[in-house]
């Protein structure tokens, strides 16, 4: 039986709607304008104070931004529960580790195989288990995440418990950080290289790659499969090679913050993968809002440096975290930034107010407020096409 | 006995403004679906047992049937979500029993669900960007890096999403999420979303449910509308008034099998949908 030939295009659109609001108040350009701002920030900080304490927990926190942008992925736009994020961590920190100590390769010669570990860590436990809803995922990763660590706490080459020391710092073509740079008479040792490593490269790519993906095709897909995954089949998306896109891209972004970690730490250990720090990027994320990049940065932020502010309370202090984590999921069960939020100053559109027009309303019709905003929008669409 | 279309006239003379389509017997070809012996079950209950009918391009074809009569479950079962356990369904010429939902999709067939079902967290604008998913030329590079190509066919996507969303008459703001929406909006939203799918069939559950009667005339006149694209439309609907109205053919079903199959005339006379609906006639 021959095919149909038959093709439906679009129609053109044929209402005028209200202008996108225009200028610094528009959400994406003053979102925009604010990370610029903050980035900026972050790269005068060591100008002002460089104390190595400073700067390694900022590298840290940074790189839990990365890790936490990668989970995001995969709970934030896909809706998996993934209780053993870290592993892909482990992989990351593992193979560049073992990579640089015992073949005597650079951290930049070990990404491309740090990357395709991932994608094979990512395929290993995303192809057979996506096919399972929610719950039983959730436990094949906790899973995962432990089988990881014992299997690196008991081979010989990755150092067994004790794990593997010496990793070098970053370094391209023979140059290392290791040797300072000297630029107008300030000289930057290794710490702050990285620093400036993780701010520029890793952020980047984290922050700006991620919410990128997150609004082009494969995040409506993303999304779509989170919200209703029965309905996303029904538009024609692959439910099963979307899920697995989102496990493949998430490792890729942890091992990615495993290698930064171990070039950061210079020794990497089973214990440093405990399902401890899977359970606190999780926390980031769903602390910080689910799909919402400026939530995940404050939830990264926060797991990572809040520990530190409460050193003094030394042995309390993991108590009180979650005493603070309760209060903010009770007053914020969404998250601390929600991905739908916009600020509240804040408007996408130029919608102006019309005044009710008389004997329109028919009583009883429009019963709540939502109708009556929406009437009020119509009036002002078809004012603008007439 | 009574007639079956009681709500029928309700309303009819409202619909009389829209252009009629061309002749009614342009359905000559080979059928754009063809359903044959189709049957599911679950457990012991037969839910479709033995359905067959056939539509065709640009054809409105309504399924009805008492509650529970299968109706549901045998387009679950055409739009894969369901596997038959007997039964063949063929679209377009390619056999797709027990397809995935997303293969059927992409060979032309869409859907709507009986309960609206969109996208919660995602705008009315995304929820419908998302129907035209596997059409759009862009790969994970290109949205990381805003590649032209990426800007293009966003732009290009954003476009037609506003194109379908006038098209089925939705005038509220295409950046509120869709639980913002008031019911009927949701509908018009969803009916978007499937039609971004660009189908050649489109399968609508009970599209009238729990809309008032102008929402209803306004649902009538779209239908008209999709199906003077050129679109196959396949209707269950319990409103028997829209149903009479709109259908070129009715199939009706109970208990899983197919008991009438004819024009809307032939149905209101059909001594069998009559025994159905209203029960036999005992002896009097």
């Amino acid at each position: 039986m021959a095919k149909s030939t038959f093709n439906l295009p679009a129609p053109a659109p044929t209402i005028t709607r209200p202008p996108a609001v225009s200028g610094l108040l528009a959400p994406t350009r003053f979102m925009r304008l604010v990370a610029l701002v903050l980035f900026i920030a972050a790269a005068v900080l060591p100008f002002i104070s460089a104390s190595p304490y400073l700067i390694s927990i900022l590298t840290s926190a940074m790189i839990y931004i990365v890790l936490a942008m990668g989970l995001n992925v995969v709970v934030g736009y896909a809706g998996l529960l993934d209780l053993g994020f870290i592993a892909f961590m482990a992989v990351g920190a593992y193979t560049s580790g073992i990579l640089t100590t015992q073949f005597g390769w650079s951290m930049f010669e070990s990404i491309p195989v740090v990357v395709l570990a991932c994608i094979a860590a990512g395929l290993i436990i995303g192809g057979p288990t996506l096919r399972l809803r929610s719950d039983y995922l959730a436990i094949v990763t906790l899973g995962f995440g432990e089988i990881i660590r014992i299997t690196a706490k008991n081979l010989q080459i990755t150092g067994g418990a004790t794990g593997i020391h010496g990793i070098p710092t970053w370094s391209f073509f023979g140059w290392s950080f290791k040797d300072g740079l000297e630029l107008g008479g300030i000289t930057f040792n290794s710490k702050i290289l990285l620093y400036y490593f993780v701010l520029f490269v890793g952020i980047g790519l984290a922050v700006v790659a991620v919410s990128r993906l997150g609004k082009g095709k494969l995040g409506r897909a993303w999304k779509s499969v989170r919200d209703d995954e029965d309905v996303s089949e029904a538009m024609g998306i692959n439910g099963y090679k979307t899920k697995l896109m989102a496990y493949i891209i998430g490792a890729i972004w942890g091992g990615f913050a495993g290698t930064l970690m171990a070039a950061h730490l210079s020794a990497i250990s089973p214990n440093s993968f405990e399902f401890l720090y899977s359970a606190l990027v999780l926390m980031a994320v769903v602390l910080g809002g689910m799909g919402s990049t400026p939530g995940v940065i404050i939830g990264a932020l926060f797991v990572s440096l809040a520990p530190e502010f409460l050193r003094d309370f030394s042995e309390w202090r993991y108590l009180l975290f979650g005493v603070l984590l309760v209060v903010v999921m009770i007053f914020r069960p969404k998250g601390i930034w929600p991905a739908t939020a916009v600020l509240p100053f804040l408007k996408k559109r130029n919608i102006e107010e019309v005044p009710p027009t008389e004997a329109v309303t028919v009583v009883g019709e429009l019963d709540d407020e939502f109708g009556d905003e929406l009437d009020g929008k119509r009036n002002a669409n078809e004012e603008g096409t007439r | 006995m009574s007639d079956v279309s009681t709500s029928a006239d309700a309303g009819s003379a409202a619909v009389d403004s829209v252009a009629e389509p061309a002749a009614a017997s342009q359905f000559a070809g080979a059928p754009i679906l063809e359903v044959k012996d189709l049957a599911v079950s679950f457990g012991g209950i037969k839910a479709v047992n033995g359905l067959t009918f056939s539509v065709h391009e640009g054809e409105i074809v309504s399924v009805i049937g008492p509650n529970g009569a299968g109706k549901t479950s045998a387009f679950n079962c055409i739009s894969g979500f369901y596997r038959p356990n007997q039964g063949s369904v063929v679209f377009d010429g390619s056999p797709i029993t027990r397809n995935k939902p997303s293969r059927i999709t992409q060979l032309g067939m869409a859907r709507t669900f009986q309960n609206v079902r969109l996208f919660k967290e995602m705008t009315v604008l995304e929820n419908v960007k998302t129907g035209m998913h596997t059409r759009l030329k862009q790969n994970v590079f290109d949205a990381m890096l805003h590649t032209p190509r990426y800007r293009r066919s966003e732009a290009q996507c954003t476009e037609d999403a506003r194109g379908w969303l006038d098209f089925v008459g939705f005038r509220a703001d295409d950046e509120l999420l869709v639980t913002q929406l008031p019911y009927g909006e949701q509908r018009r939203v969803e009916i978007a979303r499937a039609l971004a799918t660009q189908p050649k069939l489109l399968l609508l559950d009970e599209p009238a449910a729990g809309l008032n009667h102008n929402e209803k005339q306004e649902l009538i006149e779209l239908i008209r509308k999709i199906r003077n694209l050129g679109v196959g439309i396949v209707l269950i609907e319990h409103d028997m008034g829209l149903v009479m109205e709109i259908s070129e053919r009715i199939v009706v079903l109970n208990y899983g099998k197919e008991i009438a199959d004819g024009t809307p005339e032939q149905i209101k006379n059909d001594p069998a949908v009559i025994a159905a609906y209203l029960g036999e006639d005992d002896d009097e």
